[in-house]
């Protein structure tokens, strides 16, 4: 075993214990409660269905979870029709 | 049309979930299309441990209760754009599975991809039947060590017939992988012999991963451990598997770790 192997050798546990950290401060804060990224989902689409017509298959969420801050991505595909229909109608 | 595989053992903690990350990116590896499917609701570990647990949105019981399209839940892999994952759900109970449901899923994913494997959670409940219900193939994990070997015995027995293959009259195929092996303790006497657990099981052998430090590091950075060091022991035999799981004739060796100064000096005594 080389010096460089022993400092490699060291490496991956620190990755680990961050990843558990994120994930488990998440799990932990979403135990008992209904799901926070269900009902953001939700009402962002009962909002955007009140404008347009949606079909709910286009709708695509992504979701990372980071150390201080999660992102959530919610791409929605609005025909053209009806996006024309919200630039005129608002 | 794909080839639905399940990853099972009956014994916990033998190496499924490592198994089904590993065998899954070495066949998306050679281009396959590959599926892996989370069966242990409740106590997933198969998105831990593909380094995907930080974008988990849907989970195949939100796919089976229709509350999400399988396009929405699954998750493509970051290294390897031929690999997806379908998570189990961290929340709900393994009642929430039922066979329709499961079974739409699968027929769903059978179009879309080369491979579907699922990861069997432990035990022989609800969550490992529905694992194995629809599977063309099953890859029986285990240890050579005897409770391990029963364990399996007793699922081999559950895939000859509680799916639905075997409830057609038709044969599942089944190959043993054996994980954790330590070629040092086997000659020492101390472990049970790979002829010895294959002839107890009569059943063929897939592959012999070696016991290694590799597949804990690969785990804590949260990759397959054929992505991970696709030239240590474990991905090795673990690519030889994939190969040998789409038909290749794959001569069986038991791969090492190349042995550093330390190993030489003291680990040698123990063959």
């Amino acid at each position: 075993m080389s010096f460089l192997e022993l400092f490699r050798r060291r490496g991956s546990a620190p990755v680990a214990r961050e990843r558990l950290q994120i994930l488990l401060s998440y799990e932990r804060a979403s135990r008992g409660q209904s799901d926070l990224l269900a009902i953001l989902r939700e009402e962002i689409l009962s909002a955007i269905t009140k404008h347009v017509t949606v079909e709910r298959d286009s709708v695509q969420v992504r979701m990372d979870r980071g150390p201080s801050v999660s992102t959530l991505a919610i791409d929605v595909e609005i025909p053209h029709s009806t996006g024309m229909l919200l630039a005129t109608g608002s | 049309m794909a080839k639905v595989l399940v990853v099972t053992s009956g014994k916990g903690g033998v190496g499924k979930t490592t198994s089904t990350a590993a065998l899954g990116a070495a066949l998306a590896q050679t281009g396959q299309k590959v599926a892996v499917v989370d069966f242990d609701v409740g106590l997933r570990n198969l998105d831990l441990v593909m380094g995907a647990e930080r974008r988990v949105v849907f989970d195949l019981i939100n796919v089976v209760q229709g509350i999400a399209k399988l396009s929405q839940a699954l998750i493509r892999d970051k290294r390897l754009e031929t690999l997806w994952l379908l998570p189990a759900s961290q929340t709900r109970d393994k009642d929430a599975l039922t066979e329709e449901g499961v079974g739409n899923v699968i027929k769903e994913m059978r179009e879309k991809f080369d491979w579907v494997i699922c990861d069997s959670p432990a035990g022989i409940e609800r969550g490992a039947t529905l694992a194995m219900r629809f599977a063309d193939a099953a890859v029986i994990v285990t240890n050579p060590e005897v409770s391990s070997v029963r364990d399996s015995d007793r699922i081999i027995g559950l895939l000859d017939s509680k799916t639905e293959k075997a409830e057609k009259g038709e044969r599942i195929e089944k190959h043993i992988l054996i994980t954790r092996y330590d070629a040092q303790r086997a000659a020492r006497g101390e472990m049970l012999n790979i002829e010895d657990v294959l002839e107890i099981l009569s059943t063929p052998l897939l592959g012999i991963i070696p016991e290694s430090e590799e597949v804990l590091r690969a785990s804590n950075i949260g990759s397959p451990v054929t992505l991970n060091n696709a030239a240590s022991a474990p991905a090795r035999a673990y690519l030889d598997a994939a190969r040998r799981l789409k038909g290749d004739d794959v001569p069986m060796a038991i791969p090492s770790d190349r042995k550093g100064l330390f190993d030489k000096l003291f680990g040698r005594r123990a063959a």
